[in-house]
């Protein structure tokens, strides 16, 4: 069985980029464009890893990641922050909102791809 | 477009703080070329501006980031130094960067150009022209493609809470194995029994040796994103990788004896549970640890005794002179020992953890040699107590947790005619209160049988027949010499020695131990122990020329004895308190000090033993805080008297050893 990503970005740019990495990597991917709908989708299905932006228009990264967290059937699922600010407080924020890992854009193929196995394998 | 506009001058405002940063890491850089930390904020800092540069549509400035960039990843895998030339270098793409950030300033191909071949120049250094910087280190070794091979050793403790943000560290552990030759030891020394276990928790701790031509940063990196979830030590070993302690193969197989030497780490408590070891109070760098011999502490802790005694005389001094100066200085004297003295004592604290796990062991042998089943549970394994207590408190918890097997748990069948769980349970916990440290033996077993007890002792001439005691004075007997209720005497316990001698090694860490049972319940065993052996909290009371120390912990209260008191108990030695009659001692008498006795003395009600004892003084001077020493080998066996102390004015006072002057003052009567 395909280990399962959800992937949550306001950009449909970045969300295709991610899909086609993952997707040829084997692995199977859901998107969802914004934090409503990737809350919506964690409710009908299971993930094995959350990719997630920071900045989204209706539920932002960080709320997301906390409701992740507080959610019964993925509150132990990694979560990968995919964030624009290298800045030390938003990574922080994210940190201590229960994010397991994090990423700066932009990022090639490969360094999404490390970062996914050393998560999930 | 809205978008891009702010997006841009996001850029802008980040980019100059990078610039900021990058630019005081520079000139510490020019300092001290060396430092990997400094190395590797340049790298990030240009790293950020290239990334968010190129993701912003600032590409000139990204490629000038790049440029750079790929010097400083040269420097980091040590193959290029931070040269007085790289660092102008960076100083002036710098300044580059920062002027293109103004929109007004046009982006100058030439000056690109120019920034370009300035990197090739220095790039081009990299393999040749540098070699001392390439050659291998001491610790590392080439292997056959030439290529340096280090070895890391890493201990990695990740923090209990480690899996609740979504962490495995399996990821981590594939990823150093693909890194090389990769040898993990898991140390399961904090791991709970099955019952306890909470599988969100993480209780393991790995010990990684591993063989690898990538450098210390890479594997670093690997930990990026746990690094504050966990305890880290990363260190390249000597040459070839010895046993280390935690690696050999004994503490695969026997954890629980990893942790019984008497040395002491500050880092230490790895036997402790894994879930008190929150991370606010144990960042990562408190992991390292020195081994000292105990003597060099034992010999520390006398030094800091000699200064707090002088440091008092001088405070002495100081209020006699009324000069400010020196008495300034003199509290400064005071307030420094006494963190001095704290944090001395402080090293000498290790958790109690490291003695119960010998006692698993200890159960688990016993068990099988009784034919029955038992388990241990442990709580409070981080109760920390001065090592000198802790050793000498192990052989009297074997006594007691021997006689719980052994008298305490029923055979199954009589557990399972009673409808008890067929396996008996022995529980250990210890905690703090106050000035002590309460270590309780608990089992579930049949609890004493006080109407045996009082058979036996009469039996054995220790009680007479008519003597009529409550149930807690019958439980208290079986710390007579001899006394025994064993029926049968087995290898495990029913010699009749053994109770006794608990409780006078109990008493002589100046600790006390009591009994609560119930019948079909089970048996309690109390211990109460100071917290350290070298430094007592007592009342200092004077008796005629003589001043004594009373153990603090022992102290209730002071009431006052007067003539009329006396005159009203019709001499009988007792006076009352608030009601209750207390018997005393009146220190006078016996000590047959000189002198006139005072007209109002006080009473130091104490209790021992569950029961409220009154020592007479002449007066009460105060609570002292004093090191004890000891009365040397002449007066050693003095019964009454544990030990000295010297007080400020240079004079002495005996401390009182109360239990043992009680039982003086019980036979002599």
């Amino acid at each position: 069985m395909p280990k399962k990503i959800l992937v949550v970005d306001d950009s449909s740019v970045i969300r295709q980029v991610e899909e086609t990495v993952l997707v040829k990597a084997g692995y199977e991917v859901a998107s969802a464009n914004g934090g409503k709908e990737a809350i919506r989708k964690m409710e009908t299905a299971t993930f094995n890893l959350i990719l997630t932006d920071l900045n989204m228009p209706d539920i932002d990264g960080v709320s997301l990641i906390k409701q992740v967290r507080a959610s019964a059937k993925h509150r132990l699922t990694p979560v990968v922050m995919i964030t624009t600010e290298s800045k030390d407080s938003k990574k922080q924020e994210g940190k201590s909102a229960g994010a397991t890992a994090w990423m700066v854009k932009p990022f090639t193929p490969e360094q999404l791809l490390s970062v996914v196995k050393r998560i999930i394998g | 477009m809205g978008s891009n506009d702010q997006l841009e001058s996001m850029f802008r405002e980040e980019a100059a703080e990078h610039l900021a940063a990058l630019e005081s890491t520079l000139l510490e850089l020019e300092q001290r070329p060396q430092d990997p930390e400094l190395i590797s904020q340049a790298f990030r800092a240009l790293h950020t501006i290239k990334g968010s540069g190129a993701m912003a549509g600032f590409d000139a400035i990204a490629a000038i980031a790049h440029e750079v960039e790929a010097v400083f990843v040269q420097i980091r895998q040590g193959k290029l130094q931070a040269s007085p030339n790289v660092i102008a270098l960076t100083l002036s793409a710098k300044d580059l960067i920062r002027s293109w950030l103004d929109p007004q300033v046009q982006v100058s191909t030439d000056a690109t150009a120019r920034m370009h071949s300035a990197c090739q120049a220095i790039l081009e250094l990299a393999p040749a022209a540098n070699p001392e910087i390439s050659q291998a280190p001491r610790e590392q070794s080439r292997n056959s493609d030439g290529q340096t091979v280090s070895h890391v050793r890493i201990a990695w403790a990740p923090h209990p809470d480690y899996f609740q943000n979504g962490s495995n560290p399996l990821g981590i552990l594939s990823e150093l194995n693909d890194m090389g030759s990769c040898q993990t030891t898991t140390n399961l020394a904090s791991l709970p029994c099955l019952e306890e276990l909470d599988t969100e928790t993480s209780y393991l701790r790995f010990d990684i040796l591993l063989q690898t031509t990538k450098r210390e940063n890479d594997v670093r990196d690997t930990f990026i994103f746990v690094e504050d979830r966990c305890d880290l030590k990363i260190s390249i070993s000597p040459a070839a990788p010895k046993q280390v302690d935690t690696t050999s193969p004994a503490s695969e197989t026997q954890p629980a004896l990893a942790g019984t030497s008497s040395t002491l780490s500050s880092g230490g408590a790895a036997l402790t549970p894994a879930r008190q070891a929150s991370p606010s109070n144990r960042p990562a760098e408190s992991a390292s640890s020195i081994r000292v011999s105990a003597e060099k502490l034992d010999s520390l802790v006398d030094l800091v005794g000699e200064l707090v005694i002088a440091q008092a005389r001088l405070a002495l001094l100081a209020s006699n002179r009324a000069d400010d100066e020196l008495l300034s200085v003199a509290e400064d004297i005071g307030r420094l020992s006494a963190e001095l003295r704290d944090n001395t004592l402080d090293i000498r604290m290790v958790p109690i953890g490291t003695t119960f796990v010998r006692f698993k062991r200890l159960v688990h042998d016993l068990s099988s040699d009784l034919g029955k089943e038992i388990q241990l549970e442990t709580e409070g394994a981080e109760t920390e107590l001065d090592k000198t207590v802790i050793e000498r408190l192990f052989d009297p918890l074997v006594h007691l947790i021997r006689n719980s097997c052994d008298h305490g748990i029923e055979s199954q069948e009589v557990r399972r005619k009673a409808g008890k769980n067929p396996v008996g349970t022995v529980r250990m916990l210890a905690y703090h209160s106050g000035q002590s440290v309460f270590v309780e033996i608990r089992d579930d077993g049949a609890g004493l049988d006080s109407v045996a007890i009082r058979k036996k002792a009469i039996a054995s001439g220790l009680l007479d027949e008519t003597a009529k005691l409550s149930v807690e004075e019958l439980y208290k007997l079986i710390f007579l010499p001899g006394f025994s209720l064993a029926k049968a005497v087995t290898n495990v316990s029913g010699r009749g020695v053994g109770m006794d001698v608990v409780k006078r090694s109990v008493e002589a860490l100046r600790g006390q131990i009591s009994i609560t049972s119930e019948p079909g319940k089970g048996t309690t065993f109390r211990l109460q122990l100071p917290l350290t052996l070298a430094i007592i909290e007592g009342l200092l009371v004077a008796v005629g020329e003589g001043k004594f120390v009373l153990p603090m912990s022992l102290v209730e209260e002071c009431v006052e004895l007067t003539a009329l008191d006396i005159k009203r108990s019709h001499d009988n030695r007792l006076t009352n308190v608030r009601g209750e009659l207390v018997p005393y001692i009146r220190l006078r008498d016996w000590f047959r000090s000189a002198g006139e006795r005072p007209a109002i003395e006080q009473v130091a009600v104490t209790t021992v033993e569950g029961k409220r004892i009154g020592f007479v003084v002449d007066g009460v001077i105060g609570q002292h805080q004093t090191v004890i020493k000891s009365l040397g080998r002449m007066y050693q066996n003095v019964r009454g008297l544990s030990g000295a102390t010297i007080l400020g004015d240079g004079s002495l006072a005996l401390i009182l050893d109360v239990p043992a002057l009680l039982r003086s003052v019980q036979q002599a009567a």
